[in-house]
């Protein structure tokens, strides 16, 4: 569904990603471990067009998408979630929703009610500001508005970054029934346990460079590369 | 004193409703400019050459129509829209390739804009004087608090809140308000949910313009319409602006009513300074509050 080739992608004369390449197949969770500035965020905002690779191609369906803008890949069908959140802190989470309504015109499209039904807590908060939602609400946000724009492909960007281990779990529960529902998923993850829980396969990023890649059982066994680029 | 005599409770009460009447226009006005201020981020220095624009279109509307009543409102309501459609062309020409530079390069261009507009008013409109007349049922005074009070002035106190209610509505209860919100905030985010913010930006753009068109054409029949209108009234925008809270509407509001009452009440107490006194509460609330008095959007 998305093939990264080869993508080298700067910020000003700094050059981060050192050709990157991933697949990503229809159904799938892949996930992309890495420690602190290792290059995940990078990666995903290179994919989303918010910060375009100088060189390589994307490709999302069999058709290439470099030079899109971000808002033309959203309309293909990628959601979205940034690491940061990033909510639209002075509206409601209601109208965070709202705003990012686009409907796909299918029986399975998300609307406010399903996505509340997908994530109970929100649909208690409709009137709340968004910037006074606590950390596990906010990253719900987050994953929940990205959904509200029908992406048939999310990319996370370390959702469980700086939560609770309950929620924690909560999350891993849900971003799971995402994948039962048909989406496809590349997850940006420093918490290997949930990475590799939820993963079908994975990408090991240090320093800008893809380092590893296997499916999920083998990056498990494996604890030399893991210990090598993923113990802090 | 001489000044003790005058003050009567009916001549403070007049100069207050002066005051808030001129607030209103500056309100109108200004809401513009913050608006556009709050989700592009860029001081629009042409803004005051699209409010002149407003009030020389409502002279020749009116004109065109042979004045009277059907005249004055078909102008006032026209007006605006032909300050929304030059600044719908200026953007979607010039104005939505910038964008992506720097914001410098967004400033200069309104600037540029600001004289380009600047001169198109002298071929079309000419160097003299216009006046837009107020229909007969606007025109005179009604006894108001023991004084006499224009009537024009009172269904300018009637048209500033409704335009306050309006902008307050559109940017609270209608998608694409949230969404001028949003955009405001965080650009880069709106677009990733699949918003084009360059369309984003031009609504934001054109409607901050259509507000000071329609200033232009509601303060045309209080004054004598002339180049260099423009150059007050961008002055105390940007003042307004600036102690109300960058973006904030509400803020343009308070900024206004103490920008038009204190100019109000230094015409009563002291009327060879009126002039300075909206400047010196500006430079009061800027040394109390650097950053405006209700919360930027910035």
């Amino acid at each position: 569904m998305l093939e990264v080739e080869g993508i080298h992608t700067y910020y000003g004369l700094s050059h981060i990603l050192f050709d990157v390449s991933l697949k990503v197949s229809r159904g799938e969770i892949a996930c992309l471990l890495g420690r602190n500035g290792a290059g995940k965020s990078t990666t995903m905002k290179s994919i989303m067009g918010l910060t375009p690779p100088r060189q390589g191609t994307i490709s999302f369906k069999g058709k290439s998408v470099m030079g899109k803008k971000p808002y033309q890949l959203a309309r293909l069908g990628i959601g979205y979630v940034p690491d940061d959140r990033r909510v639209f802190a002075d509206l409601t989470v209601g109208d965070n929703l709202e705003i990012s309504e686009r409907r796909s015109g299918d029986s399975a499209t998300w609307t406010k009610e399903s996505v509340y039904d997908f994530f109970e807590a929100l649909g208690h908060i409709d009137h709340r500001k968004a910037g006074l939602l606590s950390g596990g609400e906010q990253q719900m946000l987050t994953i929940a508005r990205a959904l509200m724009t029908n992406p048939e492909f999310l990319l996370l960007d370390e959702p469980t970054e700086g939560l609770a281990p309950m929620v924690v779990k909560t999350l891993e529960e849900q971003i799971g029934k995402l994948k039962d529902r048909g989406l496809t998923v590349l997850l940006a993850e420093q918490n290997q346990k949930v990475a590799l829980n939820l993963s079908d396969q994975g990408y090991v990023i240090d320093r800008g460079m893809i380092r590893y890649h296997g499916s999920i059982d083998d990056l498990r066994d494996n604890e030399e590369v893991r210990k090598k680029y993923l113990l802090v | 004193m001489e000044t003790g005599q005058t003050i009567t409770f009916a001549a403070f009460a007049n100069q207050f409703l002066v005051g808030l009447s001129r607030a209103m226009i500056l309100f109108i006005v200004s809401s513009g400019m913050s608006f556009v201020l709050g989700v592009l981020r860029v001081p629009n220095v042409a803004h005051g050459s699209l409010y002149m624009i407003g009030a020389f279109s409502a002279f020749s509307i009116s004109t065109f129509l042979g004045g009277g009543t059907m005249g004055f409102w078909v102008a006032l309501i026209l007006s605006p829209f032909v300050v929304a459609l030059v600044s719908l062309i200026a953007e979607r020409a010039l104005f939505c390739h910038l964008y992506e530079r720097e914001h410098l390069m967004l400033l200069l261009f309104t600037f540029a804009l600001m004289l380009i507009l600047g001169d198109l008013v002298k071929l079309t409109w000419g160097a003299e004087y216009r006046s837009f007349m107020a229909p007969l049922t606007f025109r005179g005074s009604i006894p108001v608090l023991g004084s006499s009070f224009p009537k024009y002035n009172l269904f300018l106190l009637v048209v500033g809140p409704l335009v306050a209610i309006g902008l307050w509505l559109f940017t609270n209860k209608t998608k694409i308000g949230k969404i001028a919100r949003a955009a405001a905030v965080d650009r880069e985010m709106v677009g990733a949910m699949g918003i084009n913010v360059s369309w984003v930006f031009a609504f934001a753009f054109v409607l901050g313009c259509f507000l000071a068109g329609l200033g232009g054409a509601l303060v045309a029949p209080t004054i004598s319409i002339a180049i260099g209108m423009d150059h007050d009234i961008i002055m105390e925008a940007f003042l307004i602006v600036t102690i109300g809270g960058l973006g904030n509407m509400w803020g343009a509001m308070l900024g206004s009513l103490i920008f038009g009452l204190t100019l109000s009440f230094g015409v009563l107490f002291l009327p060879q300074f009126a002039i300075a006194f909206p400047y010196i509460a500006v430079g009061v609330i800027l040394i109390w509050r650097p950053t405006g008095m209700l919360k930027s959007v910035w």
